[in-house]
């Protein structure tokens, strides 16, 4: 039976197919989405801030794009993934609110996508779509059959990546 | 681990934060009646304190499109004010100030177009809103702060939440939001208020309140 798993904010989760797994309306937010091609896992993260390298204490590796990824990969080879056969797909990072300054909160979601990037690039993880920026938000749905990812706008169709 | 955990404030702090709100929220009735010319009667706002991962349901539904005004604060208290007006209860703001016909709020998905004139007039509903309350924090805290150009957007729930939460994760381990509720007649306007203070602000403000820790 097919598993459906809801992913919230700074939450994470790995799948054996068949699996779907969902986040709504992520908006400056990054959905990390990797699949394994051979083994059909699947994993979603909801990550909202970049970086944990000035924080103490990580009470939430989901939070942060880089223990996010390493904690969504370690979840993943629990369920028979190998890192080979890994590919990433990126979606979200928008700019929701304009404002006059363009200080670092505001371009969160850019840097976001960044780190999330540089991340992937660092353990060897080729990102092979993504559907990132703008200034609207998304709702992602991630599919263990084939790997896709569908996204929705508000006001505007379906867009399959 | 992080700064402030808002399940670790006293109940005393949260009172305090409580009666920011209500005064705030007090304030803005009294603006809006103003601006609308009708009585506008608000009820006591609630103290909401969430987990990250619950924050894209706050309004029930994370893809419920709603209009989020944000609004910088600088000065001695620094930080944002986010007012999200749900879609269905804007039409009374819009009929009023834009002499807005046209809209229609029954069929989301379809129709998310305002006029330059609507935009405006949201916007300028936020403005008040944030002075209200930003007033209530000012009387209450002698902390001097003003308002910046609001910023808009008309979304889905879930991302236009990711601004509060991302701004607060930066030193919170969760959320919080007061929830204010307006009346017009029987109409209920809903609206809700989440003050984003700076890590700074958030302790001069439990300071000035007396209602810091040590």
């Amino acid at each position: 039976m097919t598993m459906t798993v809801n992913i919230g904010m700074a939450e994470l989760k790995a799948l054996n197919h068949p699996g779907i797994l969902i986040t709504l309306g992520l908006g400056s937010c990054v959905g990390v989405a990797l699949y394994d091609r051979k083994t059909k896992v699947i994993g979603l993260a909801h990550i909202m801030l970049p970086s944990s390298a000035n924080v103490k204490k990580i009470d939430n590796e989901a939070k942060f794009a880089d223990t996010a990824i390493v904690k969504l990969l370690n979840d993943m080879y629990k369920l028979g993934a190998s890192k080979e056969n890994i590919v990433a797909k990126l979606a979200g990072g928008a700019q929701m609110f304009t404002l006059n300054n363009n200080s670092d909160i505001i371009r969160i979601g850019e840097r976001n996508i960044q780190a999330a990037k540089e991340k992937l690039a660092e353990l060897g993880i080729d990102v092979v779509a993504e559907d990132t920026g703008g200034n609207f938000g998304r709702t992602i749905e991630f599919y263990s059959d084939d790997g896709s990812l569908k996204i929705k706008r508000l006001g505007y169709g379906i867009k399959i990546i | 681990m992080d700064k402030i955990d808002f399940n670790k404030l006293s109940s005393y702090q949260l009172d305090v934060l409580k009666e920011v709100g209500n005064i705030g929220a007090g304030n803005a009735a009294t603006a809006l009646s103003k601006l609308l010319k009708k009585k506008i009667t608000m009820c006591v706002p609630n103290v909401r304190i969430m987990e990250f991962k619950e924050v894209s349901y706050m309004l029930e539904n994370a893809e419920k499109p709603v209009i989020g005004v944000l609004i910088q604060i600088v000065g001695d208290f620094s930080g944002y004010i986010l007012i999200i007006l749900e879609y269905e209860t804007v039409g009374l703001f819009l009929n009023n100030l834009a002499e807005s016909t046209s809209i229609r709020f029954d069929s989301p998905g379809e129709e998310f177009e305002f006029s330059e004139m609507e935009l405006s007039a949201l916007k300028e509903v936020g403005n008040i809103l944030a002075a209200s309350y930003l007033s209530a924090l000012s009387d209450l805290t002698g902390l001097r702060a003003c308002t910046t150009v609001p910023s808009i957007a008309i979304d889905m729930a879930g991302s236009i939440l990711s601004f509060p939460a991302i701004e607060m994760g930066k030193f919170c381990s969760n959320v919080m939001y007061i929830e204010a509720g307006f009346y017009e007649g029987t109409n209920r306007i809903k609206g809700d208020f989440i003050l984003i203070p700076a890590l700074e602000a958030f302790e001069v403000l439990l300071k000035v309140l007396g209602a810091s820790e040590s």
